[in-house]
Formats: C-alpha cells, structure tokens, sequence
C-alpha cells in the first residue's frame, strides 16, 4: 500500500522535523529557555505542522483528483463502438478498471511479469483465463480495445502514483526546510501554533457543514439524473408504483407517500396520547421514587435499535394481530405484514420519545401560574387541563411534529413489518409500503445504477429529506420560540 | 366553597356541610380520578410493552445458546480418504465432504444397531435427515489438520439437523411433518431414542456466539462471530474518527467561535444533522464513497464512514453540554496566571469535561452499533460472512456483516430456524448495548462534577 506508506513518511518527516527544530532552538539559547519566545515544544510543533498538513492536503487532493483525471483521459481512448447500445460508458469503464486491477493482482502474484502485463494483447492471448490463475473472476471476455484501455489506465496511474509521491514529499520537505528557517529563538512560535491549531478546530466544525452539503449534493445530482430518465411529472402525478427492472416501469410516489403517512399517523395515534399522559402524570403526580423507577424504565425503549422493533413486528406483533384479525378472527387481515402491525410497533418505539419531550416542556411552565389556578380553587387535573397544557401547547405540537418526522424516517420497522406492495388503500390491515422501505429495495437489488429503477431511490431519498428537514426545522422553531417565551 | 348554581334555585336552599360533598364536587373528584388514572395506565402501558418486547426477545432467543450435537464415534476408513496410504496431506485434501458422508452416516447407523433402537430405517442413508449438512465438512476438517487419525476411531461431536435441533426445542411439531419433506416421523422417534441413550445432547452453542454465518439451508451452523468482528472494525473507525473531530468542533463552537451568521449556521446545521433519517445517511455513504470514491462494497471502513458522520452530532451536542459545565472560573483562573486561551482550553477545561464527552461518545457509539439502514445501503447484506477478516487491513477492508444487518439478513431467510437465531443475535446485541450504557452510566456517577 504505497499511499501508507507515503502517509507514515511524512508523519516521519515531521516527526523528525519537530526534535531538529527543538533542538536548534534550544541550541541557539544554549539551553537557556528564558530567552526563547515561547516553550521549546512549540517550535517542534510549528515545524511539524508546517512539514506535515500541506503535504497531507495534496495528498488527500491528489488522490481525490487523480481518478477523476485518468477516467476522462481513458474514457477519450476508448473507440465509439467499445461504448455499444446496450452498455454505458460507466459501465465499460468500470470494466476496464477491473482489467487493471486484474493485471495488478497478476503481477503481484507473479502469474505475470510486469512486462507482460503491459504488453499482452487480447488477440493473441486468453486474458480472461490468465487472470483467472490470478484469482480475479471476469465477467465476460475482455475486448482488445478494453485492453489496451486497461494497460493505458496501468501506465497513467503508476505515473501518476509517481509524481504523487515525488510532489508529496517535495511539499513536506520545503515546509520543514522553511519553518527550519524560520526557527529563531525570538520566533513567535506559540501564536503560529495555535493560529494553526484553531484552524483546525475551525476545520472540524466545518465537517457538519460539509456532510449536509454531501448529503444535498448526492441527492440532487443523483435526482437530476433520475428525471432526466423518467419524466417528473409522471413521478409526481402517477398513482401506480410497479418497477420492473425490465423497462416500462411506473414509477408514481403516491402509493408510498400514502402508506408513509398512514403508518406514522397510526404510530402517532399510539404514541402521542400514551406518551403525552405518560409525561404529564410523570411531571404533576409522580413522586421522586416512581419517577426515578418510571422515567428510566420508557427511556430504554428509546435505546433499543429498530432491527429490534422490525424483528418484534415481523415475528411477534404480525403473528398476533393475525390471529385476531386474520382469517381465523375477523377476517379483515391476510397477512402479518401490514400498516397496523408496523404502526402500532412504531408507536410503542416513539413513546419514549413524545414523552420526555413533552415532560421537559411541562416542567418548564413557571410554577408561578399553577398556584394561580390553585389558588382559584381549581383541582390538580383541572390545572393541567385548563392551565398548563394550553401554555405548553406550541411546545408539545413541536414535540409531536419531531416524533412524525421520526416515524417518516423511520425505517427498519416498515422494511420487516409493512410489507412490500404498494397499494393505496385504507385499510389498515393490508399490507403497504413507504418510501424508506422502497429506497431500501430499489438500492439492494440487481439493478444497474443507471437505471431509472435504482436512480428512483434518489429521488424518494431528496423527497424525503425535503418533508423529514421541514418538519424539523418548523418544529425546533415552534419549541425555541416556546421556550423563549418563558425565559 | 359557595357553589355557584345555588344562585339560580333560592327557593330550595339546602343545607351544606362540609362534610358531606355535594354531586358537583364529586363529579369533579371523580374527573380528578380518571385523569390521574389515565396517566397511571400510560405509564403502565408503556411499561407493559415494554415487558413483552423484552420477553419475547428472551422467549424466543434463548434456544439459540443451545445447540443439538450427536456424540458418536466415527471410523476414518483409510480405503475412502486416503487411497495410497501415504498420509500425504494433499492427497487427503482431494477427498471432498462427499466422500465423509457416508462414514458419519454409517457411524450414526452402528451407534443405533448397537443400542438395538427398534426403528423402521434399516440402512445408513436413512440417517441423512438426523445429521447436518455441515458435519462432513467438521470431520473432513479435523482430519487435515491432523491426517494420523486416519485408520482409527475417532469420538465426534457432530452437529444434528436443524430439524432434529427445532424437534429438541420445540420449534418442530410432529403436526407439521406432513409439510416438511426434510424429516419423517420415523426419524423423530429416532431421536428421541437416541436422546434417552445420550448419544444426541442438546449442550450450550459457543459457535452461535463465536462462529460464521452460514448458507441459507444450514441454519444450525450459522453464528455472530463474524459480524461481530465486523462491526467491532466499525466501531473503531466511529471511535477514532468521530470523538476528536466532534471533540475539536465542539472546543471551537463552544470556546472560540465568533458570534456571526456563519456560527449559527454550523449550529443550526449540527441540529438538523441530528434528526436527519439514517437512511439518508446511507443514500450518502452510497453516493459518496461508493459510486465517487470507489470505496469497496460492504466494507467495515464504508460502513464506519457513514455511522461517523451519524454519530457526530450527537456527540457535539454531548461534549457542548459538558464545555458548558465546566464553571467560567477555572478560565479565568489560567488566564490570570498568564496561560492562552488555548491554553487554558486544552490544559484545564478539556482534562475537566472529559469524563463527560466519553459518557456522551459511548452513547453514541451505542447508538451506531445498533443502526442498521444505512448499512443496508452500502452492501452489508446479502453478503454471508463466512470468512473471519485474517489481520487489521483485511478486517477494514475486506466485505464483512455488521451484528445489526445479520439479524436483518436471518430474520429475511425462509428457514424458521433463522428467526431463532436472529431473535439470540439481539441478545447479544442488546448485551452489548447494555454494558455500554452501564459504563457510561458508571463513569458519569464517579467523575462527574457538580460545581
């Protein structure tokens, strides 16, 4: 792993950059520190900061840049008819990548020689069986053109390989030999260093920014290309869902809204009135003993993963509910996989969280007002009811609103207890599916990337971000200015 | 209390008394009542469930810590595994599983005539349906490694059918026969001949806790071991890349950032962060370092990489909360004896919030153990973890489960058997999840500081 290793050198580098400027400054003051600026450590760490983050940026740049470089110079090698009707150019490419990194494997297990590698032809010699001995598997037989784009994509990465390191270590070098220079005992090294130092903390920070900015980029990108392949007017306006991989598929997103919506407003019809009491009789009634017992005992049922919730759904709830509403019962169920199976377990997952949400915003309605209502006589439940609920209103519908954004988003329980056909129907006992659950099967399957099936999950994906992010930001503005209004 | 309705009827005035309540107070008496009551049953409700998740995970798991083994002694016949009688280890490994088969099934077949079992199977073949599929391949294993047993009487320890196994466990019920084309009647007797003569045991299943996955009709052989290996991998990527940069964002915001417009944004963002669906966060883990930076599929790194830039807001928030804590005092204390601001920061209020930012990283890497959509994303299922991850690069690299997408993966398998398993793998999960709150718990106690 050559980049390792050119990582671990310029930790080297630096490493040994740090003692040499520690040394020649404490030599210059005879090793005096009194008369240095600052403590000798920051000398060592300037020279080492300076050796080793711009040569690590170029390297992360470089390695970044230099796939991208290689494939639009390969790609402009490869003849028209290499790229046929029924393969895209992503998808030659990628066969070419996989020839090198054959060709590598082969080299490095000495099937070939590295002269070979880069001079046989696929006229003359099987390489699909040679590479085989090698142990990397291919597809199909390798074209000569896909070849010789291969042995070019070979020679282009060594090179450039080459350069990166030679550049790397250059940069590292002039930034040691520099802050070298610049090692003088009146040197402001501590200020430098931490000017550094809050730049990186600054970087750090930044890692949120750059991670939304991921996630909308990836969408939209990802988005755009789905609807250049599939109308959006269809996306948007079709109320039937059938993929097939085959073509021909329709794609509308009604289905899936609806069975979304309908799961979480049952999972809110189970967990908003328990939740809701749960955290009023918690923050009013309960004494210190069962509130310590109480409140830890809902709270681990927001510790526990959904693949838990799933796996209770598929395995315990659906079998149950079956037996009551299946054909043995009322016959209204035919399977265990179905809106109420998925709801009603989704509900129990989002207790915990509508009620510590909401005991927080009851326990911040100022006692002042309480004594208020009493004082006028009313009783204990005639204040919560008439007193402290419609003061913390604005606060409990946000919390309701981030638990619906919750249950939107939610997707374990629906994969393993919705079930799988897209219907739009009202019956909570059939079987209907969401959008988290349809991302999830339109990205696990067989299908190409490229095909407007896969591509579909983008766009479900930004459809719901789009719905889970308003949701959120409406709903933290309703409960800061709620909180606001009491402080 | 004067009751007001008195006002409307003067002609009847009754007598009150303070003691005696009157309908009004007792309706709103009552009304007090059922209120508190609803509460109570919300919270019981909640705590019902509560019981009956954690039930039913403990009813239906617990069977997967057993496993049915038959004891028998089997006879490595040196005319089938190793013709030339060289012992040469290489000539032994050309004799596939299928030339095992027959000898444990003979094996099974001697035990059973020599305890004179009165059964209606009367050739070794019929054995079949008692062993499982796997045991050749136990036994063929054990005589590579050792190829100077060939020739003797070895005592084994093979591992039963999944049927016989769910028969012993109650899982399979003679009713059922009918359907099933693996197992007969006949062969339950068998087994429970076999069982009152000790030679089928049902014994603990360390290769449930420690072994690999298996193809879909071995249900008996599968185990954790590998995922389990595979989201430890994961977790190191999430612990070395997520606590110091949610630390040093956290020490920024908290400590150096100016009070401006792009602050609030790298605010607000964090926030948003922290509700995003994870799902999403696998859409971009696929986008990202998939298709753009051609990282490999179902990689422990990937999967690391997506449950980081999960795991990072909650840990900002966490460590914010704990910077916050620490008193303005002790900053000024170092200042006033001459120490930088990033001095003060990185000598005194971070050595002082640290026990609270690793109770919050633990959480969090709680959290990330458990999250399993986006690892759906990135490959991690459909994939069977057969093969132990053989040093640090191959355990980042190499295709690997995770412990939450292989109880995903059992619970989508056809075979019963894998419910069982999936239902014990959340055992174990939960096991983990629990000793790691408990730390957390532990730490906060012992070195939090009120100030």
């Amino acid at each position: 792993m050559p980049t390792l290793w050119l990582f671990g050198l310029v930790l080297f580098l630096a490493a040994a950059g740090f003692l040499a400027a520690r040394m020649r400054v404490m030599t210059a003051v005879s090793g005096d520190r009194r008369q240095l600026h600052s403590l000798p450590n920051y000398y060592g760490w300037n020279t080492a900061m300076k050796a080793a983050t711009p040569a690590l940026g170029l390297l992360v740049v470089w390695l970044i840049a230099q796939p991208m470089v290689i494939d639009s110079r390969v790609a402009t090698l490869l003849p028209d008819q290499a790229v046929s009707a029924d393969t895209t150019l992503g998808l030659v490419m990628s066969d070419v990548r996989r020839v090198a990194e054959g060709l590598d494997a082969a080299v490095a297990q000495g099937v070939m020689s590295a002269e070979q590698a880069g001079s046989i032809r696929a006229e003359f010699t099987d390489v699909r069986d040679r590479l085989a001995e090698a142990g990397v598997a291919l597809g199909s037989n390798v074209s000569s053109e896909v070849l010789n784009a291969a042995q070019r994509y070979r020679t282009l990465a060594a090179t450039g390989m080459l350069w990166m390191t030679i550049a790397v270590l250059g940069v590292a070098c002039l930034g040691l030999a520099w802050s070298l220079r610049e090692t003088r005992p009146e040197f402001r090294a501590r200020n430098v260093v931490e000017q550094g130092v809050r730049a990186i903390l600054l970087f750090a920070a930044l890692v949120a920014i750059l991670t939304t900015i991921g996630i909308v980029l990836s969408l939209i990108f990802n988005t755009i290309e789905f609807f250049r392949l599939y109308p959006a007017s269809e996306f948007f306006g079709s109320l039937t869902w059938s993929p097939s991989f085959g073509g021909g598929s329709e794609l509308g997103i009604w289905p899936l809204l609806w069975g979304t919506l309908y799961i979480s407003l049952i999972a809110l019809l189970v967990a908003v009135p328990i939740g809701l009491f749960a955290a009023i009789y918690l923050s009013e009634y309960a004494g210190p003993k069962v509130r310590a017992f109480a409140k830890p005992m809902l709270e681990v049922l927001a510790g526990i993963p959904t693949i838990v919730y799933g796996l209770f759904a598929l395995l315990t709830v659906g079998p149950l509910l079956l037996e009551v509403f299946g054909r043995d019962g009322l016959g209204w169920m035919q399977a265990g996989t179905a809106v109420m199976t998925a709801g009603l377990v989704m509900g129990v997952m989002l207790i915990p969280f509508v009620s510590s949400l909401s005991d927080d915003i009851i326990n911040s309605v100022p006692q002042a007002m309480r004594d208020g209502s009493y004082g006028l006589g009313a009783t204990q439940s005639e204040t919560i009811r008439q007193v402290v609920l419609p003061a913390a209103l604005p606060g409990i519908v946000g919390a309701i609103l981030l638990a619906a954004s919750r249950a939107i988003g939610e997707t374990m329980i629906v994969v393993l207890g919705a079930g799988a056909a897209a219907k739009l129907s009202l019956n909570p006992f059939e079987a209907m599916t969401t959008v988290t659950a349809k991302i999830v099967s339109q990205l696990t399957g067989d299908a190409d990337f490229a095909s407007p099936e896969a591509l579909v999950a983008f766009a479900l994906g930004m459809t719901l971000f789009v719905i889970t992010l308003g949701l959120n930001v409406f709903a933290l503005w309703i409960v800061r200015r709620y909180r606001e209004q009491y402080e | 209390m004067t009751d007001a309705t008195t006002l409307d009827v003067p002609e009847a005035p009754r007598k009150r008394s303070l003691t005696t309540v009157d309908s009004r107070t007792q309706k709103r008496n009552s009304a007090e009542k059922r209120f508190r009551a609803y509460g109570i049953s919300a919270i019981l409700i909640g705590i019902f469930f509560l019981v009956v998740l954690l039930g039913s995970i403990l009813f239906n798991g617990v069977g997967a810590f057993q496993q049915t083994f038959i004891n028998v002694p089997v006879y490595l016949d040196p005319a089938k595994l190793d013709k030339n009688g060289e012992r040469n280890v290489e000539d032994i490994k050309k004799v596939s599983t299928f030339g095992y088969t027959p000898l444990i099934q003979n094996a099974v077949f001697d035990r059973v005539t020599e305890l004179g079992i009165d059964t209606p199977l009367d050739s070794a073949k019929d054995m079949k349906a008692l062993i499982s599929a796997s045991a050749a391949a136990q036994v063929r294993d054990v005589v590579i490694a050792d190829p100077d047993l060939i020739g003797e009487t070895v005592e084994f320890r093979i591992l039963a059918a999944s049927r016989v196994d769910g028969y012993l466990k109650d899982r399979v019920f003679r009713e059922d026969l009918a359907r099933d084309k693996n197992i007969d009647a006949v062969h339950l007797d068998l087994t429970d001949a076999l069982r009152e003569a000790g030679v089928i045991t049902k014994t603990f299943n360390t290769d449930f806790i420690f072994g690999a996955d298996a193809s879909e009709s071995r249900a008996e052989q599968a185990g954790l071991g590998v995922s389990m290996l595979g989201s430890f991998f994961m977790m190191l990527v999430v612990l070395i890349l997520s606590l110091p940069i949610g630390v040093a964002a956290s020490i920024y915001l908290e400590e150096f950032a100016p009070q401006n417009r792009f602050t609030d944004l790298i605010e607000v963002n964090i926030s948003n962060l922290a509700a995003v669906p994870s799902i999403v966060f696998g859409i971009l883990g696929l986008a990202v370092f998939i298709q753009f930076a051609h990282l490999p599929q179902s990689a422990p790194l990937v999967g690391g990489l997506v449950l980081t830039l999960m795991t990072l807001p909650t840990i900002i928030i966490s460590t914010r909360a704990s910077l916050k804590a620490v008193p303005p005092s002790i900053r000024d204390a170092a200042l006033g004896v001459g120490a930088s601001k990033m001095q003060s920061v990185f000598h005194h209020v971070l050595p002082l919030a640290m026990p609270g930012i690793l109770t919050g990283t633990i959480i969090g890497l709680a959290q990330a153990l458990g999250e399993t959509a986006p690892l759906l994303l990135i490959g991690m299922v459909g994939y069977i973890a057969t093969n132990y991850p053989d040093g640090l690069a191959s355990g980042f690299l190499d295709p690997n489960s995770a412990m939450p997408a292989q109880i995903y993966e059992w619970a989508k398998r056809a075979d019963p058997a894998y419910y069982e398993r999936a239902w014990g793998g959340i055992i174990i999960l939960l096991v983990f999840l629990l000793t790691m709150n408990i730390i957390a718990i532990i730490l906060r106690r012992r070195f939090e500081r009120r100030w």
